[in-house]
């Protein structure tokens, strides 16, 4: 969480400095979400994101400095440069896609989850997407075919209350998303997605149904909504007119790394002194991944349209 | 085999059926598909292959187009179908934004090895909704390769292609050329995609045509042919990839270009043959390129209406004899209802 984190909080810098590129949304507050979803998953376990994707694809394990390499648009970023912020992919490690149009990856995700049915094994696909996505065509089409044809399929929803620059309440009469599926008759829940232990249980308990066991194959599909605290704007950039900040005492209550934390020391699982080491760790990787990008050159241009089909 | 016993949508079937003996990987979904859909081009798939490779899907176009990508970019080999290419409006987001854009976005990790099939073309009296020739959208979009077949062997080769193609392939095939029979082999051999075919042989002037009026085209030259006149007749059969080296070198020959199609003459694929043979040829015509297509109008309902719509072979004569033609004349030659009822947005109508 803290990779993630201290990734964002640094791309943010960049990105005033124009070393990274194009419309950069940031996960700030919702890393807890992205950690203990992608942290049960293998990597033959197919991911697709959505707009907001760092924290997705560190958490399925893509290289820190190669996602970083990406967003500053360089030749040895993930995508050689040629996707983005907003784009990103690693196929070695079952992170499948990103897409900037909201929505469209649950259909997607369905595809994969019915190759993994037909290709005989136990893999499950997982798809992030905002409360946003709800309201687009795609979405009912997706859990209407998801359903009817029992894909291992986990919808994971990251409702944050906002749809870009709106609140929910502006979009849709129906305020939970898991009531939204509710006459399909799969399993759903709501869960507290600052609460980084719940919605790892609440995970992990869908994760071992959908996969199934005794070689039968796993069935599904599920939904996960995980609420959750936007702390940037839609965008970096965006000035926020439409919202008040949250106090920094509602900001702890909300920050998921900070309630983690708390809980750890709490329980013992960590003490004080050795709180402090993720953090440093990360921050130290973090400067690491800026340098990596910044001594990698862009493609040259006539390496494009080379990339267009492939052979 | 040399009787004319195979439709073009019998040899869909084949092809599809081949494709789904020879590789494990290959599905069928769609509308309908297992019962064989509206024109039965799947028939008898999901009795050879079962409902998990021949899956019916709900009226979801958008999504259906997804879960192809999905399950294409996870390793299989889907063949979706959407059943009227009017209805690909709703997959445009799924083929334009993630379809044909995936390879290029993850720097060359995923391949899209998809083909979507559908029909298009005027001539069912089905309306506006129904009945359009979209292809041209399509090859506007790097990364999509578009396939236009004019004969039952050349869509069961060229399907085959598209089948093994690890890029995304729009298969537009044409309604009213269904139910046309053809001596066509027990096993076609591939065609591959890129790869024009000369239909007809002449010096006087070369005819490209795609789709249907491949058709319309090789009648018109029998009747130029009857005044002296030989064609070139050239189907492109792919337009992209397109196989502009054999086009133009039939008209850096004949000198002359008339290209046909069925879609809407504004902003269709002929406009880009146009442009890219003059570029190509600019030094050996004699006459400008004619454009046959149909008119910048809705597909109308009313059989006698939509029967005026609908080029056919006598516009692709008059084109031909107006490029013959020009070089004869002092004057300019007003030529065929092609040049002259373009009425773009903002034009006056006449």
């Amino acid at each position: 969480m803290w990779r993630i984190r201290c990734f964002e909080e640094r791309v943010a810098k960049l990105h005033r400095s124009l070393q990274v590129h194009g419309l950069i949304h940031l996960s700030i507050g919702s890393e807890g979400v992205a950690a203990a979803v992608c942290g049960q998953l293998r990597d033959d376990d197919g991911v697709y994101s959505g707009h907001r994707a760092h924290g997705h694809a560190l958490a399925k394990g893509a290289p820190m400095d190669r996602v970083m390499a990406e967003l500053m648009g360089r030749s040895d970023g993930l995508c050689r440069g040629l996707g983005g912020s907003m784009h990103l992919v690693d196929r070695s490690i079952g992170f499948m896609g990103a897409t900037g149009v909201v929505g469209g990856n649950l259909p997607l995700a369905a595809g994969d989850a019915l190759a993994s049915r037909l290709q005989g094994g136990d893999r499950v696909s997982v798809v992030f997407f905002g409360d946003g996505a709800v309201q687009a065509g795609h979405f009912n089409e997706t859990v209407n075919l998801a359903s009817l044809w029992e894909l291992p399929l986990i919808f994971v929803c990251e409702n944050n209350g906002f749809a870009e620059f709106t609140p929910r309440s502006a979009h849709t009469k129906v305020e939970r998303v898991s009531d939204v599926v509710a006459p399909y008759d799969f399993e759903r829940r709501t869960v507290d997605g600052s609460d980084a232990a719940a919605v790892w249980s609440a995970f992990g308990d869908y994760l071992e149904r959908a996969r199934g066991g005794g070689g039968e194959g796993g069935r599904g599909p599920f939904l996960l909504e995980c609420l959750t605290h936007r702390r940037r704007g839609h965008y970096e950039g965006d000035q926020q007119g439409y919202r008040d900040e949250v106090a920094e005492a509602e900001w702890a209550r909300l920050d998921p790394i900070a309630r983690l934390q708390s809980l750890a020391v709490e329980r013992g699982w960590l003490d004080e002194e050795a709180v402090g080491a993720p953090e440093r760790e990360a921050r130290a990787e973090v400067e690491r991944a800026v340098e990596f990008g910044r001594g990698s050159p862009p493609l040259q241009p006539d390496a494009v349209a080379e990339a267009v089909y492939a052979s | 085999m040399t009787e004319a016993t195979t439709t073009f949508v019998e040899a869909i079937n084949g092809a599809l059926a081949r494709a789904m003996r020879d590789d494990e990987r290959v599905i069928v979904l769609g509308e309908d598909v297992a019962e064989g859909g509206p024109y039965l081009a799947t028939q008898g798939l999901a009795e050879e292959f079962g409902t998990q490779r021949v899956l019916n899907t709900p009226i979801s176009e958008g999504a259906v187009c997804g879960v192809a990508i999905g399950a294409a970019q996870a390793g299989l080999k889907p063949v979706v179908e959407i059943m009227f290419i009017d209805f690909i409006t709703l997959a445009l987001d799924q083929l334009v934004n993630q379809a044909a854009k995936a390879h290029f976005m993850s720097g060359g990790q995923l391949s899209v090895p998809l083909v979507l099939r559908t029909q298009g073309g005027a001539g069912g009296r089905a309306g506006a909704q129904h009945s359009q020739s979209l292809e041209a959208w399509l090859t506007h979009i790097p990364g999509l390769k578009v396939v236009m077949p004019s004969t039952g062997a050349d869509a069961a080769g060229l399907l085959a292609s598209a089948i093994a193609d690890p890029n995304p392939v729009v298969f537009v095939e044409n309604k009213s050329l269904y139910y046309r029979r053809e001596a066509l082999p027990d096993d076609p051999e591939p065609i591959p995609l890129g790869e024009a075919n000369w239909r007809r042989r002449g010096d006087d002037v070369t005819i490209v045509a795609l789709s249907r009026m491949v058709g319309e085209a090789l009648t018109a030259a029998d009747r130029l042919a009857a005044e002296g006149i030989e064609a070139d007749v050239i189907d492109p059969r792919t337009l992209v990839p397109l196989d502009l080296e054999r086009i133009a070198d039939s008209v850096r020959r004949t000198g002359r270009a008339v290209v046909a199609h069925e879609a809407v003459r504004h902003g269709g694929f002929g406009a880009e043959l146009a442009a890219r043979l003059q570029a190509a040829a600019f030094d050996y015509l004699d006459a400008p390129i004619q454009r046959v297509g149909a008119p910048f109008t809705p597909v109308p309902l009313s059989p006698s209406l939509e029967d005026a719509y609908r080029p056919h072979s006598d516009d692709v004569y008059a084109a031909a004899r107006a490029a013959v033609r020009w070089a004869h004349e002092a004057e300019p030659v007003p030529i065929t209802r092609s040049a002259t009822d373009d009425r773009s947005p903002g034009a006056r109508g006449r």
